[in-house]
């Protein structure tokens, strides 16, 4: 294999893949990146065994062949190399790769290229094309709330389905992304797709999330989604991420989320949010628990700490029932109102001990549920 | 005043009643009549005291069954167990502390042994501790029966000097505990607790400042904290056999020939100690251990060991209102290399199952063939028991276990700790 590249666009196609590209591995062949030259491109392969990462760019190959090179080791040396500057990638037959640009030269050890592991082939069952800014917003209002506990693995992602919104009267089919953590949870909609209609429900990792998220920021155009029972590959200019999918149950989520909560909060998301900052400068860093105190008209948000002292801020808000108070986790409050695009969130409650129920006044799309702390 | 200590002159004070009894010399107290009168010059001005319960489990042990009053009792258990305390009856016989319970028994055969009931020294501990509170926040604990108080500058608020207040806080124990303490007050922590251990049991020592040089020179260095067997044979061999022999030795001297220590030595012996008491940051961790009649191997009995341990922590979160936010598993190999593993638990919590569960995969991880002579379950990161174990939207065995959880608690606050145990925990 012998090629010469532009130093930009392998750095960025590097820059890529090397994200799935774990730290620490027990596997050797698993911190490589596995380069294949031929025609007139460079194809770049990634993988963790779970989630692979291709991506083409077009370089100059004078000697077709493959290689696998580590993968942060080549990064940071294209990284350091100067701008504007050509690369010459040779070798990869005699257990070494020699990387060449301007007077710098670096060998390095290879792997086999036949004990790369190769993800097998999908058998798609559908395939739709979604906007980059639909999908980044369907990612961007979910993901926080996805679950690290280990136990309840088919937390760790998001839950990708498509479903029924019923709105003035009639049915209208969206493609949902629903994440929770047992404390929080949101549900986040679209009009389905084309193509999407009887989509398995998928339960995307959150790495895989977190991936393609970084990748639609750069995407020109739409994004295609291919899925199956088992895996679900995204394909956009020039990358294709494939990734296994979450192989559990998800919860029947629509049962936990209330829908006779009455005692009904109006806040402008952002003054609500920048006083539970406030506040929340006080709890104590575990629990960062805050209290609302409603009353007509107004909400007292409060918290203390035994080392720190007490906060305390009143605010005007729009509510009418009875006085209330209930705790929530500040940084699930954060995480929320900071979803919330418009000027209004409008809260509904129950009591101090049963979910509550967030949304944003001028966007029906997504939905929050939050569970309360004591306090 | 136990021996070695000066003649008793100087102002006086009525253990029994806490007044002054004016005037020189013995007699009895004006007020109540009482015989228990310390005296000594410097008496109102001291204020750093040491209180040290005496012979704490076995007092509660005797406390509860009164046929065990004229008897010799140990606490301890089981055949590789150890003397965890033992009355002074039984002390006659040459039983000590930390003895290995077949010694023990062979030095005093008719006594009675008792099995510790941590919970039960635990709570008497903290209303002891409670006690102390009330007339000094600086309180410093050493052990569940031990601590260090400071009390200046509360005469005021306690309507008397520190000695008075030490006089009747020793009294309130005894009518409201049922169990005897022994006082030491001075002017630092050392001669302190070297005071207390003076008299005992039912003791009330005072060494000032003008008495203590003198008072020192003539102990043996080993009353020093810290100087153990080790450093005593040193000593010895360096020809210091009683404190008053480091004396003549200069600091620079001393730190040359027992480096740190020998500066710590060197003002020990001069009764100068400049460390405070400092009442104890909130506690960092809430464990239990156990230590097996034999080795244990095998994860399922392992695991089956742990359940009560587990129980007892989650016990301990509650009474100190703590959730723990990790979980610690310890395991003593039988050639005494420790072994610990630990995890973060998602929700903090004071339940014993969820404790378990977290601590389950940990124990059967480390089980690989390898016997153990000792398991201990740990909690670490702890926060405030308001925290603990929140609803969940999903888990409603959560909240199942939660309340079960409640149930069990509430009827063994009402029918005693024993009245209910969950299937795990009976034997086999």
């Amino acid at each position: 294999m012998k090629l010469t590249i532009e130093r930009a666009a392998l750095l960025r196609s590097l820059g890529h893949v090397q994200r799935v590209v774990e730290r620490r591995n027990t596997i050797p062949i698993l911190s490589n990146v596995l380069l294949k030259a031929k025609g007139d491109e460079l194809a770049l392969t990634a993988t963790d065994m779970d989630l692979e990462i291709v991506e083409t760019v077009a370089a100059e190959v004078a000697r077709a062949g493959a290689a696998t090179a580590p993968a942060h080791t080549l990064y940071d040396i294209v990284r350091k190399l100067p701008d504007g500057s050509q690369v010459e990638i040779d070798g990869g037959d005699g257990g070494m790769i020699t990387l060449r640009s301007g007077r710098s030269q670096f060998k390095l050890g290879c792997l086999p290229v036949e004990d790369f592991p190769q993800m097998s082939g999908t058998d798609v069952s559908h395939s739709f094309t979604v906007a980059a800014g639909d999908l980044r917003t369907l990612i961007d209002r979910s993901r926080f709330a996805i679950s690290t506990e280990e136990t309840r693995y088919y937390l760790n992602g998001i839950y990708l389905h498509a479903a029924k919104a019923r709105t003035g009267g009639s049915d209208i089919p969206v493609l949902r992304a629903v994440a929770t953590d047992g404390h929080r949870l949101a549900r986040v909609e679209m009009p389905l797709p084309a193509g999407a209609e009887g989509i398995p429900g998928v339960i995307v990792p959150r790495k895989t999330v977190g991936e393609i998220r970084n990748l639609i920021d750069e995407a020109a155009s739409g994004i295609e989604v291919a899925m199956s029972e088992t895996k679900i590959r995204f394909t956009l200019d020039g990358i294709t991420l494939t990734s296994k999918l979450i192989d559990g149950t998800y919860p029947d989520y629509e049962r936990v989320i209330p829908t006779g909560n009455d005692k009904i909060l109006e806040v402008d998301a952002k003054a609500f949010a920048a006083a539970v900052d406030r506040v929340a400068t006080i709890s104590t860093e575990k629990s960062r628990a805050v209290k609302l105190s409603l009353d007509r008209g107004s909400v007292v948000l409060s918290a203390t700490s035994p080392e720190a002292g007490s906060a305390q801020e009143e605010i005007e808000v729009s509510y009418d029932a009875g006085p209330l108070e209930i705790g929530f986790n500040s940084r699930y409050l954060l995480d929320i109102t900071q979803q919330i695009e418009g000027d209004g969130a409008r809260f509904a409650m129950a009591d101090p001990a049963s979910p509550t129920v967030v949304r944003d006044v001028a966007d029906p799309s997504a939905l929050y549920l939050l569970m309360p702390m004591r306090v | 005043m136990g021996s070695g200590a000066p003649i008793p002159t100087g102002p006086g004070l009525c253990r029994d009643c806490g007044a002054a009894v004016p005037g020189d010399g013995a007699g009895r107290c004006a007020a109540c009549g009482g015989r228990r009168v310390v005296r000594h010059p410097e008496l109102g001005a001291l204020a750093i005291a040491h209180m040290d319960c005496d012979a704490f489990y076995a007092s509660i042990e005797k406390r509860d069954d009164p046929t065990l009053v004229d008897r010799p009792v140990i606490v301890g258990g089981g055949r590789r167990g150890v003397v965890a305390a033992c009355c002074y009856l039984a002390r006659l016989y040459g039983v000590r502390s930390a003895m290995p319970m077949f010694k023990a028994l062979r030095a005093c055969p008719h006594a009675v042994v008792v099995r510790p009931d941590m919970a039960k020294y635990a709570t008497v501990g903290r209303a002891i501790r409670a006690m102390m509170l009330d007339v000094t926040p600086l309180v410093e604990p050493i052990a569940l029966d031990e601590a260090f108080m400071d009390l200046s500058g509360t005469e005021a608020v306690n309507g008397g000097t520190p000695a008075a207040t030490l006089a009747r806080l020793a009294m309130r124990i005894e009518r409201e505990v049922g169990i005897t303490v022994s006082i030491g007050l001075s002017y630092n922590k050392f001669l302190a607790k070297v005071a207390s251990d003076l008299d005992k049991p039912r003791g009330y020592s005072v060494v000032g400042q003008a008495d203590a040089p003198a008072f020192l020179a003539r102990q043996p260095v080993g009353l020093i904290w810290g100087v153990g067997p080790a450093l005593r044979r040193r000593l010895a061999g360096d020809g210091v056999h009683l404190i008053g022999d480091l004396l003549p030795i200069g600091e620079r001297e001393m730190a040359a020939r027992y480096g740190a220590m020998g500066r710590r030595l060197f003002h020990f012996a001069r009764g100068e100690d400049g460390r405070r008491v400092t009442p104890h940051d909130d506690p960092k961790s809430v464990s239990a251990e156990t230590t097996f009649d034999g080795d244990v191997a095998a994860a399922d009995e392992l695991v089956r060991r742990l359940w009560p341990l587990c129980e007892t922590v989650a016990r301990r979160l509650k009474a100190k209102d703590l959730a723990a936010g990790g979980v610690v598993v310890k395991l003593k190999t039988a050639d005494f290399r420790t072994v610990t593993r630990s995890r973060r638990l998602t929700d903090p919590t004071q339940i014993a199952d969820v404790i378990l569960e977290a601590a389950r995969p940990l124990v059967e991880r480390a089980a690989d063939g390898t016997p153990y002579r000792l398991i201990g379950v740990g909690t670490d990161q702890l926060v405030d028991g308001l925290a603990a174990d929140p609803p969940d939207l999903f888990d409603e065995r959560r909240e199942r276990r939660v309340a079960v959880d409640r149930a069990v608690d509430d009827l063994r606050a009402r029918l005693g700790a024993g009245a209910v145990r969950l299937g795990r925990g009976l034997p086999r």
